[in-house]
């Protein structure tokens, strides 16, 4: 923001730059632990043993380069439960987009008996988190899974019931960030396609979603990662690794180990980090969007 | 369905509007609203619904009693008398006070009014180092923090107290544990904070800071008396919000010291609902008594969120839709 100004000041030069480099020192300060976390994390995936961030062989000198961490990807189990977890990152992805964007158009465009009703209802929800209905949830998927074939897919203890879950979850904040994007896209197209004839869903389908896909981009990528990194609706509603994400493998895994596999599980977690990063590196512009447009606020 | 557009000279015409195209249009609407209605419905108001009604029952796989014996209140009571009720009601205070304060808002404040006073392109690398946290899966999070913590030699905290010399290398997590549950979250939490103030940072005419320079003051007069004022709207925003946030948030807590060491030592209420009612050790649910800890939290949160939406008047983006019925 600010710029080498100009000001012909008396003011002593090399004071003036060691106060303009204070903000850069406790920046960097400040994100030391997160740099110093990651660099642990990629160091130990490579390596015999670490100590501290240094990386040291079977016979505690430094050095000790190995691949023997990663084995674990010649395991089909780990793309069983990869699998798993994109499913639910990809369910929450088109659920999410789907749900939210066919709401979002009605509220945005359309009026209706009950329209003011819900809005507020879903801000109260947006503004009000979850985590304590899990308790109450877990009794519907119980009840889910007891409903013939519907419940063999989204009952307790499946991918499907999770990604449900989660997509539900997700609503109050998919619906209103919809419902802004369709509110400053003008109306004049739509309106003249509706007069010519054309039915509501054709014109959300033909002339509005296309008009908003950088809004529904940005959701995407929010989604995806939420659901890739989702672990406590996982493991609460899913036993056993047939069913279970990365995280939630990751948890088991990093529970049940002893000290020496520390390297393989930061092995893991960098595998299950690598789509995120990718990602996040790749869209880091959008995301900023999403998250100052008003996404929950985390812990 | 196209019978009448509704403009500024169609007044008259809306009246006149037939009821079955009225009818039509809501019941048009609701077919676009009905997949979301639908889950809204099973995953948010049964569940509140059902997790007031297992509240008020005995409802475990410890007792094998016919489910939903009805119990009245007696939960509540349990609830209330418990022996350790205190000691969790005062780390719930102390977990989100210290991290709200410290991380949530002081941090993400600083941050904020730091990467605003820096070059562009610097402020925005610095803010993606600290979005970062946020993104990686809390596992793996974990899975650091608790390297960070390890005695030595694989301890990163510890190696690094070493290089200077000192001699006491402990289990930093038994040691210190409330700073750590503190830092964790803090670490998530403060980029929130840090998005909301920025843009409200960046948002402010630039010709006050001109102004304010030329009559020469200095970058902290200028932080005290034009940029803090501005932002006292998306303060007490990013506070209420947080606050809430964090009174039901324990996934982290849950990840680093399951509430431990020790009894309790950092159990806060949410985690107590969550424990009580779908993870012990001994694999008892107690989903009667669970929910009657998690149904008090409900009904903290939906209050301070309506209050809430009300001080921000929320209600205002509840405007009328651009195209009416058609």
């Amino acid at each position: 923001m600010t710029t080498p100004s100009t000001e012909p000041g008396r003011e002593n030069g090399t004071r003036r730059s060691l106060r303009r480099a204070v903000p850069y020192l406790l920046l960097t300060l400040s994100v030391l632990p997160i740099v110093i976390g990651y660099a642990w994390v990629i160091i130990a995936t490579f390596s015999y043993r670490t100590k501290g961030l240094l990386p040291i062989d079977a016979e505690g000198n430094i050095g000790g380069f190995t691949l023997q961490n990663w084995t674990f990807v010649s395991d089909a189990e780990i793309w069983r439960v990869a699998l798993n977890t994109f499913g639910i990152a990809i369910g929450m992805v088109i659920g999410v987009g789907f749900v939210s964007s066919l709401a979002g158009y009605a509220l945005s465009r359309m009026n209706f008996a009950g329209r003011k009703g819900f809005l507020g209802l879903t801000l109260v929800l947006h503004a009000f988190r979850p985590e304590m209905l899990l308790i109450a949830i877990f009794h519907v998927l119980l009840f889910i899974g007891g409903i013939p074939l519907i419940g063999k897919f989204f009952g307790f203890n499946t991918v499907g019931g999770v990604a449900l879950v989660m997509v539900s979850l997700e609503l109050p904040l998919g619906v209103w960030l919809m419902k802004g994007f369709f509110d400053n896209i003008p109306w004049d197209m739509e309106r003249s396609a509706l007069i010519d004839g054309a039915s509501r869903f054709r014109v959300w389908w033909e002339i509005i979603l296309p008009q908003i896909k950088p809004g529904l981009a940005a959701l995407a990528i929010f989604n995806f990662i939420t659901g890739w990194n989702a672990f406590l609706i996982p493991f609460t509603f899913t036993l056993g690794s047939k069913v279970s994400n990365l995280p939630v493998y990751l948890n088991r895994f990093s529970e049940d180990t002893s000290m020496v596999s520390w390297n393989q599980v930061a092995a893991v977690g960098l595998f299950s980090l690598l789509p995120v990063m990718i990602f996040f590196i790749f869209t880091q512009e959008m995301l900023l969007e999403i998250y100052s447009g008003g996404a929950k606020g985390g812990a | 369905m196209a019978e009448t557009v509704v403009g500024a000279e169609a007044g008259v015409a809306r009246a006149q509007t037939s009821r079955w195209a009225q009818i039509k249009a809501t019941v048009g609407a609701w077919s676009f609203m009905s997949p979301a209605i639908f889950l809204v419905l099973v995953f948010f108001f049964i569940p509140a619904i059902l997790l007031f009604v297992l509240s008020m029952t005995d409802l475990a796989s410890s007792n094998f009693s016919d489910p939903w014996t009805y119990i009245g209140l007696e939960n509540y009571r349990r609830l209330f008398s418990d022996r350790f009720f205190p000691k969790i009601l005062r780390n719930t205070f102390k977990y989100v006070f210290l991290t709200l304060g410290f991380f949530n808002v002081g941090l993400a404040l600083v941050l904020a009014l730091l990467t605003s006073h820096i070059n562009r392109r610097a402020s925005f690398l610095f803010r993606l180092l600290w979005l970062l946290p946020r993104i990686t899966p809390s596992v793996v999070y974990i899975v650091m923090w608790r390297r960070f913590v390890q005695t030595p030699p694989y301890g990163i905290i510890n190696w690094f107290l070493s290089m200077f010399g000192v001699e006491r290398q402990p289990y930093w997590l038994t040691e210190m544990p409330w700073l750590f549950v503190v830092l964790v979250n803090g670490f998530v939490g403060a980029s929130f904070g840090m998005i909301i103030f920025t843009s409200a940072i960046e948002a402010i005419p630039k010709d006050l800071f001109t102004a304010a320079k030329v009559d020469g003051a200095s970058s902290w007069q200028i932080i005290r008396d034009i940029t803090l004022p501005l932002l006292r709207w998306p303060l007490l925003f990013v506070t209420t919000y947080q606050t809430l946030s964090l009174l039901v948030s324990f996934e982290y807590i849950l990840l680093l010291t399951q509430g431990g060491p020790g009894l309790y030592t950092t159990e806060v209420w949410a985690l107590t609902a969550y424990k009580r009612a779908l993870k012990t050790y001994f694999g008892s649910h107690a989903w009667g008594y669970g929910a009657a800890w998690g149904f008090i939290l409900v009904i903290i949160g939906v209050v301070m969120s309506v209050v809430y939406l009300r001080v921000f008047r929320f209600d205002e983006l509840v405007q009328e839709p651009k195209i009416d019925v058609l």
